[in-house]
């Protein structure tokens, strides 16, 4: 395992190696780093230049710079870029950013496509299906920017418009209500009564919980409270039982409800105390969540006892993230007063010079975050659907699933205990290659929101003939890929044996 | 050619079996894709329309106005378009604020698109081919040095190393710009040749070839590639849906098609600011992007289903 974590490393800094000379050669011979300069008119026109001549080593040949850039970036130097700023410093602010967006798309991405992914090969040929199908053919075709421009002003800029008077129109009620019902009817095996019976339900539903919302101005003052809090987290424990250790073992379920029990109970008091937390609280809470819950599953787990203990640490978690949302939520109407009433931001990755407490300042990332991730998830979300489809598929053919029905193990077993390991290994090789196509994504995406990230940084490197961002933009990513690659080698071994990491 | 083999059971069931050829089955299950053939028929309308519309090289269009001249702003330049009853009116896409016809615009612009996605497609696909097809079939240090360039090569975000192209080929025009962009796009493609001239050299019929002295390039050329077909055919159809949205993506990052080019791209990045007030100017490039993807994508994925048929097979 080392040997082959050495080797490889080895092996991909020379990849990486042979790719930083392309990229400088390339990048040093796309234009004339002048060009701007050679247009003034003044009187210390050919001062500039000889400056800018001198920083950027335009007397010595390329070959010569790039090895001087390459001795610099051994000893731990990013170089200047033209105007003779640090490149580091301007990679440490631009990091951050573009690290949010791509982690938190790529994280909701693999969450949402796996997902709906795996029920559209369980539920294959249904209407369901052939939905996500046709929807993942559009993702596909559309152009990252054009989406990008169209969430700008149809979600933020109308949305926080209709914010003033969140009343939601009735005919958008009908209109969801109706995609609800569908969805649910497209997911439901059964008779012709069957299906209307869930479409009726889950149009039924959705039209209640809608105007609900609308009657009552949620959206202008939102938040959980203690009563949703509580459902949510007993239909969390209920639903990761289930599907974790089935429901005809009381041990697990007990558990599980007994963490969402603590869970609501909690949530009380716990906007009291966390006024003012920072991540290091938050995180020590968490921990200490996990451990109390693997206690409860161990106490009450009985026989099952493992299964006890997955579920009652899930129901934790989620709970404990519902805690979090409902603190956040909370907090939204005093910071939408603050943004004048238009919260969710279009420009930049926060508001400048914004100042206050932790939640303000959370849901100020959030606001910015939100629509470039919707926009980038957007690319990765139809990959994953699509090949954790095929490979679903795939594996629910396998003579070793028949076999496990064929012994009667029951369909909840054989779906997340047979299926659902092995039909994840292919998708591991997915994500390494998707990564790269995300980082694309960011710089597109970037571009359309006014990010100061490192899309940003590339892209302003690349108009003014400036090598070093470039490089800087390209040994981040690029070493990011041969890890992300190198994970996903590991991880495959890790889930399938048979292979050897040689 | 196709044989009529009457077998005596079928006959006695009343039934004619018609033997087909390899290409006439893939032709068969290509042309019973539903959504393949309405992605052909869309993505032809679109090629007819933009190309005898406003006119290409020395030919004129049948379209009253072109791509450069201007003129008076009527209505504030709002689309004339209306599907029922159906009308063009005088600009049916609408004008932006210099007067200029929007849908001689777009149909230009749809044109310089088509052409730079094809020419990529084409240059990625004959060099992919060609670098995978050797460096399977040779083994030995051609496999060593192609393979590794290739490593190197995925390692580069394929935007990063597009836009550093774009920057580099955008100002000498759109064909430059297409076989720039498809001289390094295309390391997937070899990857995946390279495969399949894998398994391949070691058939029985490849073995046979070499047996009785068939010279490497009439292996190459005659026995694998033709094997390879399907794939080649395949993913040479979405790198083509990828080039549109690829070239988009760069001219609208301002590294792509530079003026006095116009692709459907640029136009979007052109217009962008004039969202709020002219929203139809960011509309219809965009339309006829996403219209020309999703068509070559449905086209693709009915070539795939007609080459390997086994993927369609209904599982328990």
């Amino acid at each position: 395992m080392i040997a082959f974590i050495a080797r490889r490393l080895g092996i991909s800094v020379f990849v990486l190696l042979a790719a930083t000379i392309i990229i400088y050669v390339m990048t040093a011979l796309s234009g004339d780093p002048l060009a701007d300069l050679r247009q003034e008119q003044g009187p210390d026109r050919e001062e500039k230049m000889r400056v800018r001549s001198e920083r950027m080593n335009l007397d010595v040949p390329i070959p010569v710079r790039y090895l001087q850039w390459l001795g610099g970036l051994l000893s731990g130097d990013l170089g200047v870029n033209r105007e003779g700023q640090s490149v580091a410093i301007i990679l440490g602010n631009a990091l951050s950013a573009t690290l949010q967006l791509v982690v938190a798309a790529t994280v909701m991405a693999m969450l949402i496509g796996i997902t709906v992914g795996i029920i559209s090969a369980l539920r294959q040929y249904s209407g369901f299906d052939y939905t996500v199908t046709f929807m993942a053919f559009i993702a596909f075709s559309l152009p990252l920017f054009w989406l990008a421009v169209m969430l700008k002003q149809y979600i933020a800029i109308e949305f926080n418009t209709w914010l003033r008077d969140p009343v939601i129109d009735p005919p958008v009620i009908v209109v969801v209500s109706l995609i609800s019902g569908l969805t649910w009817g497209a997911l439901t095996v059964g008779t012709q009564k069957a299906r209307l019976t869930s479409f009726a339900i889950g149009a039924a539903v959705a039209a209640v919980f809608l105007t609900f919302l609308s009657a009552t101005r949620w959206f202008a003052d939102p938040g959980l409270g203690t009563v949703v809090i509580g459902l949510l987290a007993f239909g969390t424990a209920v639903g990761v039982t289930a599907l974790f250790a089935g429901l005809q073992y009381r041990g697990p379920l007990y558990a599980a409800l007994a963490a969402a029990g603590v869970g609501t109970a909690l949530s009380a008091v716990m906007p009291g105390l966390l006024v003012d937390p920072t991540w290091l609280e938050l995180f020590g809470l968490l921990l200490l969540t996990v451990a109390v819950c693997v206690g409860l599953g161990y106490a009450l787990g009985g026989l099952q006892r493992r299964q006890a203990v997955t579920a009652s640490v899930l129901t934790g978690v989620v709970t404990a993230g519902l805690i979090f949302m409902d603190a956040l939520l909370n907090a939204f109407s005093a910071y939408s007063r603050r943004m004048r009433g238009r919260p969710i931001a279009t420009i930049g990755s926060n508001t400048p010079n914004f100042r206050g407490d932790f939640w303000q300042l959370t849901l100020d990332s959030a606001t910015h975050l939100l629509l470039p991730t919707m926009a980038l998830i957007l690319i990765s979300l139809a990959t994953y659907t699509r090949y954790s489809r095929a490979s679903m598929l795939e594996v629910m053919n396998q003579d070793y699933v028949r076999t496990a029905r064929a012994k009667g193990l029951p369909e909840r077993t054989v779906i997340v205990k047979h299926a659902f390991r092995n039909g994840m290994i292919p998708i591991t090789t997915l994500i390494a290659f998707d990564f790269a196509g995300v980082i694309g994504g960011a710089v597109v995406t970037e571009s359309v929101f006014g990010w100061k990230g490192m899309g940003n940084m590339f892209l302003e490197g690349l108009r003014t003939v400036d090598p070093a961002p470039v490089m800087a933009f390209f040994i981040v990513t690029g070493g990011a890929i041969v890890i992300c690659n190198m994970l996903a080698d590991i991880l495959y071994a890790y889930l399938d044996p048979r292979i050897r990491l040689s | 050619m196709t044989l009529s083999v009457s077998a005596p059971s079928g006959d006695a069931q009343g039934m004619t079996i018609v033997a087909r050829t390899q290409g006439q089955l893939v032709r068969r299950r290509f042309f019973q894709h539903k959504a393949a053939m309405a992605g052909l028929t869309v993505l032809l309308a679109i090629v007819v329309l933009a190309f005898t519309s406003v006119g290409f090289g020395p030919f004129d269009g049948w379209w009253k106005y072109n791509w450069t001249q201007t003129g008076t702003v009527v209505n504030g330049g709002q689309p004339t378009l209306t599907l029922w009853p159906f009308s063009l009116g005088e600009h049916p896409f609408g004008q932006d604020n210099v007067g200029k016809d929007y849908f001689a615009l777009v149909m230009r612009g749809a044109q310089q698109s088509l052409l730079v996605a094809f020419l990529v497609g084409i240059v990625a696909t004959t060099v992919g081919t060609l670098v995978g097809s050797l460096s399977g079939y040779f083994r030995k240090w051609t496999e060593a040095v192609l393979m590794r360039w290739t490593d190197v090569m995925i390692t580069i975000p394929v935007l990063l190393i597009a836009a550093i192209v774009g920057r580099m080929a955008g100002g000498s025009g759109i064909i430059v710009l297409g076989l720039a962009l498809g001289l390094v796009i295309w390391p997937q493609l070899g990857r995946l040749v390279r495969g399949e001239v894998l398994s391949l050299r070691e058939r029985e019929f490849v073995e046979a070839a070499r047996a009785i002295g068939t010279r490497p390039r009439r292996i190459i050329f005659k026995h694998i590639l033709p094997n390879t077909l399907g794939i080649i055919i395949v993913s040479a159809t979405l790198t083509i849906a990828n080039a549109i949205l690829l070239e988009s993506a760069l001219s609208f990052l301002g590294v792509g098609v530079q003026p006095p080019d116009i692709s459907l791209g640029q136009l979007i990045s052109f217009y962008q600011g004039a969202m709020l007030t002219r929203p139809w100017l960011f509309w219809w490039p965009g339309v006829f992007i996403i219209a020309i993807a999703l068509s070559i994508n449905f086209i693709g994925d009915g070539l795939r289903d007609a080459f390997d048929p086994r993927q369609n097979r209904v599982r328990a």
